[in-house]
């Protein structure tokens, strides 16, 4: 079942919004015309909370390359099938495990591009399921029907206890697909019912299927507790589809959100809109506290996004080579004007909502 | 004089100083906002209900503030193009009707009238 992609990557249209350091100066300069807007250091030290600082690690996530089978609009990793250039090679990975042993860290958490795609994937998931290890795959369920190669991967899964967090903006196909690209709702639904096959999202199966929404335009999420019920009513009348938890996600303001946001003339209503809605009870649960991101190079960030705009942690030598899991705790966050994303409303994170 | 080079009436800007009618009657101001929390709280309807019913609302006073408002206010609460526009067309099924009601007085009229 094929998807059509909507955009073309950044990098692959070669423009300047393709380079980090291009993004993160329009979000460090850029002048406002409806007032004064706060960096977000000033924002969280108006609430005493600066430096926010690393508590003890318990998620390692890896990001093992951009490669993907979509091009959605909102991508704030500029993935695509284009991407094939970055992938995470089977050296980090092998490091990866010896930490997540050695230190016993709880949970590893894999996401891309479309993870999957990565080469070395099956092998790291059975060493990680091996090790006894919560395995969290961040599936955009379009590459469980991605053809032979992909053909056993719900069973793959299924059978390494592989916990799938998949993302499903919305359950009308037309919102889903001006997002994700034409086919997606269509290929996403039937990925969803194969995982219910195998128990996956069923009453008292341990296969847990949690679904990720994010807005398909330039509003917040509401709260998980207002949407997820509308979630499971119309995807089980319409398509007899079940899942556990819905993880409601901002959109940040960076990579092909932040072309949307800009090309839109939206990117200050954006802006001051994730001001507006800064929620200081989010900052004891923000994602950077307890996660570590691990970049296709094996390089250290604080999370997704300060990877996509190559903001390493400030850490002596931010590799994972180098990496003590059991000295992170105070280290400093890296802190930069996207970070409102995250603290608005109920706050957003990999695990959604945070107050 | 600023005001006099002023040539809108409406300014979506002024959305976001709503709350500052508080500066000349703070009580009263305060009392409402109060109430128009408590109101748009979850009860025995749920948030996404009472966004659906305020975007009806909106367009039968006609209020471009609240249109905004709750055109954005639904879509966050997770409702889609499809229940947004039938919520407008309850609306204006309301309005027509209550002017298509009257038609019966009309009629009334009219039968007195004629033979």
């Amino acid at each position: 079942m094929g998807v059509k992609q909507n955009t073309k990557t950044l990098f692959r249209r070669n423009v300047p919004l393709a380079q980090p350091r291009f993004q993160f100066q329009i979000l460090e300069r850029h002048t406002f015309n409806n007032g004064h807007f706060p960096t977000f250091s000033e924002k969280v030290s108006e609430h005493k909370q600066l430096p926010l600082t690393r508590g003890k690690l318990e998620i390692l996530q890896l990001n093992l390359g951009k490669l993907c089978n979509q091009t959605c609009k909102h991508c704030h990793v500029d993935a695509g099938p284009d991407r094939k250039d970055q992938q995470m090679s089977r050296e980090i990975l092998q490091q990866a495990l010896s930490l997540i042993e050695t230190y016993n860290i709880p949970t590893v958490d894999l996401t891309g591009g479309a993870p999957e795609m990565n080469e070395h994937f099956k092998w790291f998931v059975e060493a990680c399921f091996h090790l006894g290890v919560h395995i969290i795959d961040r599936c955009n369920l379009t590459i469980l029907n991605a053809g032979k190669k992909y053909e056993d991967l719900p069973r793959f899964l299924a059978d390494h206890h592989v916990h799938v967090v998949s993302s499903l903006p919305h359950y009308n196909k037309k919102r889903t697909d001006a997002q994700r690209g034409d086919g997606v709702f269509e290929s996403s639904i039937l990925g969803l019912q194969k995982l219910n096959a195998l128990g996956y999202g069923q009453p008292d199966s341990d296969l847990i299927l949690d679904l990720v929404y994010n807005p398909t335009g330039i509003f917040l999420p509401s709260s998980q507790s207002v949407l997820e019920p509308q979630f499971k009513r119309k995807l089980k009348n319409k398509f007899d589809v079940d899942f556990n938890n819905l993880i409601a996600i901002t959109n940040m303001p960076i990579s092909r959100f932040l072309e949307y946001l800009l090309e839109t003339d939206n990117y200050e209503r954006y802006m001051f809109s994730l001001l507006d809605a800064f929620n200081p009870a989010t900052l004891e649960g923000v994602m950077c506290r307890n996660t570590l991101s691990v970049g296709w190079d094996g390089s250290l960030y604080d999370c997704d996004f300060n990877q996509m705009l190559n903001l390493k942690s400030d850490l002596p030598n931010p590799t994972i080579f180098d990496l003590q899991p059991d000295k992170l705790e105070g280290e400093p966050i890296v802190v930069h004007q996207a970070c409102y994303g995250c603290t608005a409303g109920a706050g957003s994170s990999c695990g959604g909502e945070i107050a | 004089m600023p005001f006099m080079s002023e040539k809108k009436y409406f300014d979506p800007e002024d959305l976001k100083k709503f709350g500052n009618i508080t500066e000349f009657q703070e009580e009263m101001g305060k009392k409402f906002f109060d109430y128009y929390a408590e109101v748009f709280k979850e009860g025995a309807l749920t948030q996404r209900e009472k966004a659906l019913i305020a975007l009806a609302v909106a367009h039968t006073v006609q209020c471009p503030y609240c249109i905004d408002a709750y055109s954005t206010e639904c879509l966050q609460k997770g409702a889609d193009e499809e229940e947004m526009m039938e919520a407008v067309h309850v609306a204006a099924a309301i309005r027509s009707g209550a002017s298509l009601v009257f038609g019966v007085q009309m009629m009334n009229h009219v039968k007195k009238m004629t033979m």
